[in-house]
């Protein structure tokens, strides 16, 4: 564990406690998509939930993520309820259930998404740490993506121009090994992913992205750098995860041995395992987390269930603005032949 | 009743759609240029020249060879709040943005549910006619016009290169225009205000035997076609269709009812054209006003040759215009 940090027990519940939350929400995600409740594509988080917790940023600061961010928004402050209700396609959902598991919108925390191009994001955060600038907002953009998205094009423009331009933004980089089945040494000529970003001149460091606490401590310098400098900073976050890319994923690309290698160092195991061994956690007090959590997406899949589905009769709703500014134009002032 | 004040003053396309930009600039602060050799250089068929020196280089801003990069960032600055003017130095380009325009732009605000929207709009230079080859004479306002969340203008007048862009701004959707690079160096009318709303079409010239149906670098060909059939006696009517998505179709079909025949006249190449579109519309909902088929003038099925001949001779042409109209007159006859 990272000593620079101070951190209380109280805290390291909390980590622990929100990492469960998104464990325990997307096991359940995975039966429910079995049971047919959620349909389309699912990406679970299982794995990667130290790098997505967010204990370092302010409620103000701009978050994009991709296809695989229901821990993100979770994270976030989104409720559970409402991030269940998406994955169910009600109205109650919270991008109104128009986006399902890959579009988690919630504008009031200032949540961007959800991005289902891979790298696709990328250009966004970095106009919203555009706007953040121009508009002198303390607010940051943060971006997470995967490995997968800096083979990309749109990886390298963003890169440049983030440091080009001087723009407050966290590039956060989950890189979990694998873009959908393919390894990382098989589709990158430089596997160090934090030396590409350096080496467009922003800082850039590589951190155990399995570690809670070494990931907050990273995240926490990153954050105050790019507020004070106000220019872009980089954290390649290397994770793992324990399920396939989607749940259509036969998983021949990777060996089952490797898999139960990563697990044994898995972000939650980790830190309940430090917990208890220092006398911080017993095994009430875990169970009582849980059993806490688990009522929680007992209340959110009542509510995903209650849920209305939206009329047809409203299926062109949200295209366009409701309303356009009214222009004087010359036929109004007599003019027009 | 308001006085009519239409003054009118002379100038070019290109300062017509520099006047805009610099209203949209004084009456924003949150507006900014972005694009391509937008700023040191003038911009590259000179619309922005002069601006950098007078609004300098926080808001008329420079950006690297990054279609995606930079269009993406303008979508996001839209997000973050601000007023983006996205110049994409010519259409062919856009092809390297239209993912960020059509899976982000256009898609943001239906997926979120209606929480956000995008005020971004992007200008782009099109079409052919000089001799600039297969990759740079390209017509791809069908392309964009068929996609739902995009707003796509087309201005073919001055007036239209002077306020659209401003009429742009203030909405809260993406809005991309397309400004013909064939009309750059006319000199022509610029009015006190819009012609009217951006998303109505306007008719151009009263008729009552045919109607032409044109939009953005093909108006000034079809005027000088109606004129000629005037000559003939065949009294065409013009509309400029001004806004492509989405289509005024209350006034093309007004239009058609009045005098039962169409032709529509539509740089991009015929199969899958805007005029293939708008045609269906017109058989859809005023077949049985119809006097005639509905004729299309369009671009030869070829990548656009370099030398000029042969290029004249896939664009749709005056003559070309004027055969179709009289051919499809004399059949009624």
């Amino acid at each position: 564990m990272n000593d620079k940090l101070h951190l209380d027990k109280a805290h390291l519940l909390e980590q622990l406690k929100q990492m469960l939350r998104i464990r325990l929400f997307e096991e359940k995600c995975a039966e429910l998509y079995a049971q047919e409740k959620i349909r389309g594509f699912l990406h679970l988080y299982i794995g990667e939930e130290a790098v997505g917790v967010m204990a370092a940023l302010s409620p103000e600061d701009n978050i994009v993520a991709t296809y695989r961010e229901h821990g993100h928004a979770l994270a976030r402050g989104l409720s559970m309820q409402s991030v269940m209700a998406e994955m169910y396609g009600r109205t109650n959902g919270c991008s109104k259930g128009r986006g399902g598991s890959m579009h988690l919108f919630d504008k009031k925390q200032h949540f961007y998404g959800g991005n289902a191009i891979v790298g696709g994001g990328l250009p966004l955060a970095t106009g919203l740490a555009m706007a953040n600038k121009q508009l002198k907002k303390s607010a940051i953009a943060v971006c997470f993506f995967g490995e997968g998205a800096v083979a990309e094009g749109e990886f390298h423009e963003v890169m440049n121009l983030a440091v080009l331009w001087q723009l407050p933004i966290l590039f956060i980089c989950e890189n979990n090994g694998y873009a959908m089945g393919t390894a990382l040494a098989l589709s990158e000529s430089e596997t160090n992913i934090a030396k590409k970003a350096h080496s467009y001149g922003m800082p850039a460091w590589q951190v155990d992205g399995m570690n809670v606490v070494n990931v907050e401590a990273a995240t926490t310098k990153a954050v105050q750098y790019v507020r004070s400098h106000q220019q872009p900073y980089f954290l390649e976050c290397q994770t793992y995860r324990f399920r396939g890319h989607s749940s259509f994923d036969g998983q021949l690309y990777r060996d089952k041995a490797e898999i139960e290698q990563w697990k044994k160092h898995g972000p939650v195991k980790q830190l309940k395992h430090w917990l208890i061994q220092n006398h911080q956690l017993s095994d009430n007090d875990f169970n009582r987390i849980e059993s806490q959590i688990k009522q929680e997406i007992i209340e959110a899949i009542n509510f995903a269930e209650q849920g209305q589905w939206e009329p047809v009769e409203d299926l062109c709703k949200d295209v366009y603005s409701p309303a356009t500014p009214k222009i004087n134009t010359k036929a109004e002032q007599g003019g027009l032949a | 009743m308001k006085v009519q004040t239409n003054s009118s003053e002379k100038m070019t396309y290109r300062e017509a759609l520099r006047a805009g930009i610099e209203q949209c600039l004084n009456d924003d602060e949150r507006t900014f240029l972005m694009g391509e050799d937008v700023g040191r250089y003038g911009g590259c068929y000179g619309v922005s020249k002069g601006l950098f020196e007078h609004y300098g280089a926080e808001r008329i801003i420079d950006t690297p060879l990054c279609e995606s990069g930079f269009v993406g960032v303008g979508i996001g600055a839209a997000l973050g709040g601000m007023r983006p003017i996205v110049e994409v130095m010519t259409v062919n380009f856009s092809l390297l943005a239209m993912d960020q325009i059509v899976n982000s732009a256009a898609t943001l605000r239906h997926m979120s549910g209606g929480q956000l929207n995008v005020p971004v709009v992007i200008r782009m230079a099109c079409g052919a006619g000089l001799q600039l080859a297969a990759q740079h004479s390209h017509s791809w306002e069908n392309l964009y016009a068929h996609i739902p969340g995009l707003k796509v203008l087309s201005p073919a007048t001055h007036n239209d290169a002077r306020y659209m862009l401003s009429q742009a701004i203030q909405d809260p959707d993406p809005v991309l225009i397309f400004e013909h690079v064939m009309l750059l160096n006319n000199q022509g009318e610029v009015f006190n205000a819009p012609d009217a709303d951006m998303e109505k079409a306007v008719v151009r010239k009263q008729g009552t035997d045919i109607t032409l149906i044109t939009y953005g670098g093909s108006l000034p060909k079809v005027l000088m076609a109606a004129c000629a059939l005037e000559a003939l006696n065949i009294n065409v009517e013009v509309v400029d269709l001004r806004c492509l998505r989405p289509l005024d179709n209350h006034t093309i079909l007004a239009s058609v009812k009045k005098t039962h025949r169409a032709i529509i006249i539509d740089e991009g190449w015929k199969t899958g054209s805007l005029a293939g579109e708008i045609s269906a519309i017109i058989m859809e909902q005023a077949f049985w006003y119809l006097d005639a088929p509905v004729q299309r003038v369009c671009t030869q099925e070829v990548p656009i040759p370099y030398p000029s001949h042969l290029e004249q001779a896939a664009l749709p042409q005056v003559e070309q215009i004027i055969r179709c109209a009289t051919i499809l007159f004399a059949g009624e006859q």
